[in-house]
């Protein structure tokens, strides 16, 4: 035993010693970044992902993930302004809209090629759209296909009665190399903004063909995807793909023959590290440049030890919901007692991330239609009492529905939201009765599918800048959520998303939102802001309100 | 000794079953269901029976379960809902990270478990024993992602002497052949990655092998002073063996027994350690996968995962029954 003793102990040391020599060399070239370790190098760029994309192949994708490495794979013919959430030029250069909005035609830009050589054309743009369009059998999922659905509202044909052929895409034409009409059976009014999204990416026709994108196997519960979504994606953004190790990390390398500025970063890196905490200490550690959807918790901790946070302007909203099933909450009086009673400065200050903006629309600011002219209701608690003692309910009790354990993105700590405004409620004689739930199924399930709850808090984040993405999904039609019925609002709001000039339509969403604020269905609260944060060196992260970011124009400093 | 094997071996179907039937009913009382993990907030009603039905989770009981059986029996362990990838996939890619771990973890805790237990034993009462005693109270009564933590604090996010998550730095450059990550890099030559890799093992190794280790220690000593004063061992001395003989023939020998039992036992305490311990170092292996699994309701990973790791433990602990043999000649003739 003496001998094994001595030998263990004798490996053990060594192995120390071997490990303390590494380290110090480490720490020799590993510079002074704020934790030690390695860090990316200068032209390679770490960001943490917090989890695998689902598919490298964008068309088949909703989650952000997926979107985040697309972005920088691919572009589409609509980008967006850096910094907002408006369209811009990409790929096409300009569009014109025919008068009764049904065809569109995109002057693309010229001079583009995909990675693998293939020249990007008319041709190519009317591939891509062909190809969304005539997805037949599984490829009609929702979990595939998701965008195509929801945006263009079908497919060519379908199985599925309320899918077939009840698009609104109808035919593309390359009607010469670089201009390509699209015709609508339709007005798509969010048809441009849409277009914004990685899901709608133009990709080669050679490779997709080459790697049958299309080949998808198993079935709806299990869908298998093919070798193009998983190892080949190609488009004509300035990284390519190199490899995706499951679970691991996603690597592109710098496109040579990129048609925009090829940047400093020539090679980024996607490591997956699904823990919130984990992700902190990989950057506090020097393991990675930088990492998304720092909790609010952090923010203060990474300022302070020398890192950068930088907050996207906010593309959502946090809402309190009063449901008009519920008799006293039908009186408009009742509705704006509470929108009174509630100190929306104070509960940004204390429950949600710095930079945080309070809400007096349903949509944020960035999005068209926001209105500087709507009823905006002050913290003013005894206007609240009067209110009340007006409607005849000095003692009001109601039910106060909420989630817990659970953390979204407009929303990291629904509790103390809850606590902050049922306080303001209590404040001015309201009984507020606590209903706790858990957030998915039967908090979600209450909200939604049946009329008994009072107040309750939830919100919604945007995919892309559409009006109707916001107020049409609260305030369309009748729903349990709001519990009233109102046909000249719905009406406003459907009639708004019709609206064929850009003018028109934001001003009739701006009467919208303004009408909406004067029913008070229910008080928006604040558009919490996300942040991501950064190593000290790292600088120009296009940080952008739909997450349209690409790191060719990022920089690293020495 | 071929009959021991067959029989533990057919012992483990009976255990299985039952397993797979409170697998499949704790996965089932889970909060929520796997549609609306899938779908979030504005999840139609009709969205969330769609899938229901698409993954038969509408279906009875009974059904249900008789329909994964009847699966399993066929090698198909189902789909995992949050990737789209199948389950024996899953698992196989991320086994390989998870026996790297739980081997380095289980060298760190038999390493320096026995001879500490050993040596506490033979300093018995004194200053050195006591100190053995209370820090091995400890490791067992820390939490494993507690101390996970901590380590990774100290020495990745402070001291940067070691990387805080993954198994291989990002911008490292490797080949894996076989998914052994530090296998992989002595077999191709890419010594660097290999080094790399290792390093990525340290911190979570000692993290996951810290409460083993305690209980090893704490076993040794135990065992190692009840042999020291057995019978035989007072026999053996007065009929002139020397010390260190008797140590390395008798003392130590005998004490080994229950020691190997513990050891095998330990394995399903790595294992199941390795879910938060994974997790907390962002390591790509069957435990976060697990964990990952568990907050998205994935139904058939979380069965599937679960029986493996149920599996690879039986069999652990039957390999520990046969090294009796090796360990205690009295046990070889059978």
């Amino acid at each position: 035993m003496r001998t094994v003793l001595r030998t263990t102990a004798l490996a053990a040391v060594s192995a120390l010693a071997l490990t303390a020599c590494v380290a110090s060399d480490r720490d020799a070239d590993g510079g002074e970044t704020a934790g030690g370790g390695e860090g990316g190098g200068q032209d390679t760029f770490i960001f943490a992902a917090s989890s695998d994309p689902a598919s490298l192949d964008p068309a088949f994708a909703n989650d952000g993930e997926s979107f985040r490495v697309a972005r920088q794979i691919f572009e589409g013919l609509v980008g967006t302004e850096p910094g907002t959430a408006d369209p811009a030029p990409l790929l096409a250069e300009s569009w014109e809209v025919s008068e009764d909005g049904l065809t569109y035609e995109f002057a693309l830009k010229e001079g583009v090629t995909f990675h693998d050589g293939t020249p990007f054309d008319a041709e190519a743009v009317c591939f891509n759209f062909e190809r969304w369009n005539n997805f037949t059998g599984v490829l009609q999922s929702e979990s595939l296909s998701y965008y195509w659905q929801k945006v263009n509202g079908g497919f060519a044909s379908s199985d599925v009665e309320s899918l077939n052929g009840t698009g609104k895409y109808e035919s593309c034409e390359a009607s010469d190399e670089l201009t390509a009409v699209i015709t609508l059976a339709s007005p798509l009014p969010e048809f441009i903004s849409a277009l914004s999204l990685p899901a709608f990416s133009m990709q080669s026709p050679t490779a997709l063909e080459e790697y049958g994108a299309d080949d998808v196997g198993g079935d709806e519960a299990a869908p298998v995807l093919p070798e193009y979504a998983t190892a080949h994606p190609t488009g004509t953004g300035p990284y390519m793909f190199e490899s995706w190790t499951r679970g691991q990390e996603v690597v592109l390398t710098a496109n040579p023959d990129y048609w925009g500025e090829q940047g400093q970063i020539r090679r980024v890196v996607f490591p997956v590290i699904g823990d919130p905490t984990a992700r902190r200490q990989a950057l506090q550690a020097g393991d990675i440049d930088g990492y998304d959807l720092v909790g609010p918790a952090d923010v203060v901790a990474l300022e302070e030890a020398g890192f950068q946070i930088v907050n996207r302007e906010p593309f959502n909203v946090l809402y309190l919901a009063m449901n008009q099933a519920v008799p006293e909450l039908a009186d408009v009086r009742v509705r704006q007692a509470i929108a009174h009673a509630v100190n929306k400065e104070a509960l940004v200050a204390q429950t949600l991330p710095e930079g945080t903006e309070v809400a007096t629309n349903f949509v944020p600011p960035s999005v068209a239609g926001w209105s500087e002219d709507v009823a905006t209701y002050e913290y003013d608690p005894d206007r609240a009492r009067q209110l009340l003692s007006d409607a005849g309910v000095p003692s009001l009790t109601i039910d106060f529905n909420y989630p817990t354990n659970v953390s979204r993105p407009y929303m990291p700590t629904p509790e103390q939201v809850f606590q902050s405004v049922a306080a303001d409620l209590q404040e001015v004689g309201i009984t507020v009765n606590p209903v706790p739930e858990p957030w998915s199924p039967e908090y979600l399930d209450r909200i939604q599918g049946t009329a008994d709850h009072g107040l309750h808090l939830l919100g919604w984040t945007g995919d892309y800048n559409d009006t109707y993405n916001f107020i049409g999904v609260f305030f369309g039609q009748s729903s349990n959520e709001w519990g009233f019925d109102d046909p000249e609002l719905f009406s406003m709001i459907g009639d708004a998303r019709y609206q064929t000039s850009v003018e028109d339509q934001t001003a009739a969403y701006e009467a919208a939102n303004e009408a909406i604020m004067e029913r008070l269905p229910g008080v928006p609260l604040a558009h919490p802001v996300p942040s991501l944060a950064f190593k000290p060196s790292i600088k120009g992260y296009p940080a952008s309100p739909v997450q349209d970011e690409v790191y060719n124009v990022i920089t690293i400093e020495d | 000794m071929v009959r021991l094997i067959l029989q533990r071996l057919a012992l483990l179907v009976p255990t299985l079953l039952g397993l797979s039937v409170l697998l499949f009913l704790w996965v089932r009382a889970l909060p929520g269901g796997p549609a609306t993990a899938l779908l979030g907030e504005r999840a139609t009603p009709e969205a969330v029976e769609r899938i229901n039905s698409l993954y038969g989770f509408d279906k009875p009981l009974l059904e249900q379960y008789l329909t994964w059986i009847g699966q399993l029996l066929q090698g198909n362990f189902g789909t995992s809902t949050r990737t789209q990838v199948p389950v024996l996939e899953e698992f196989l890619d991320r086994f390989p990270a998870t026996i790297e771990l739980t081997l380095l973890a289980l060298v760190f805790a038999v390493g320096i478990g026995i001879p500490l237990g050993y040596v506490a034993a033979r300093h018995q009462g004194k200053a050195l024993d006591h100190t053995t005693v209370v820090a091995s109270l400890l490791g067992v009564t820390v939490p494993v992602f507690f101390l996970a933590f901590l380590l990774k604090f100290l020495f990745a996010v402070q001291l940067g002497w070691f990387p805080s998550a993954g198994r291989q730095s990002p911008s490292m450059v490797a080949t894996h052949p076989t998914g052994f990550y530090v296998l992989d890099g002595l077999l191709t030559g890419e010594w660097d990655a290999a080094w790399d890799a290792l390093l990525h093992l340290v911190l979570p190794a000692i993290a996951l092998g810290s409460i083993p280790l305690a209980i090893i220690a704490r076993i040794t000593r135990a065992s190692v002073i009840e042999v020291q004063s057995a019978d035989y061992v007072r026999t053996a001395r007065a009929k002139g063996l020397r010390p260190p003989r008797l140590r390395r023939r008798v003392v130590i020998r005998n004490a080994m027994l229950p020691v190997a039992t513990t050891i095998g036992l330990q394995v399903g305490l790595l294992l199941s350690g390795a879910v938060l311990t994974e997790t907390v170092f962002a390591f790509n292996g069957i435990g976060s996968f697990l964990a990952a699994a568990v907050f998205n309701l994935d139904y058939a990973v979380l069965q599937g995962f679960i029986l493996f790791i149920a599996v690879v433990y039986a069999l652990v602990n039957l390999a520990v029954d046969v090294s009796y043999g090796l360990i205690d000649p009295r046990m070889r003739v059978r």
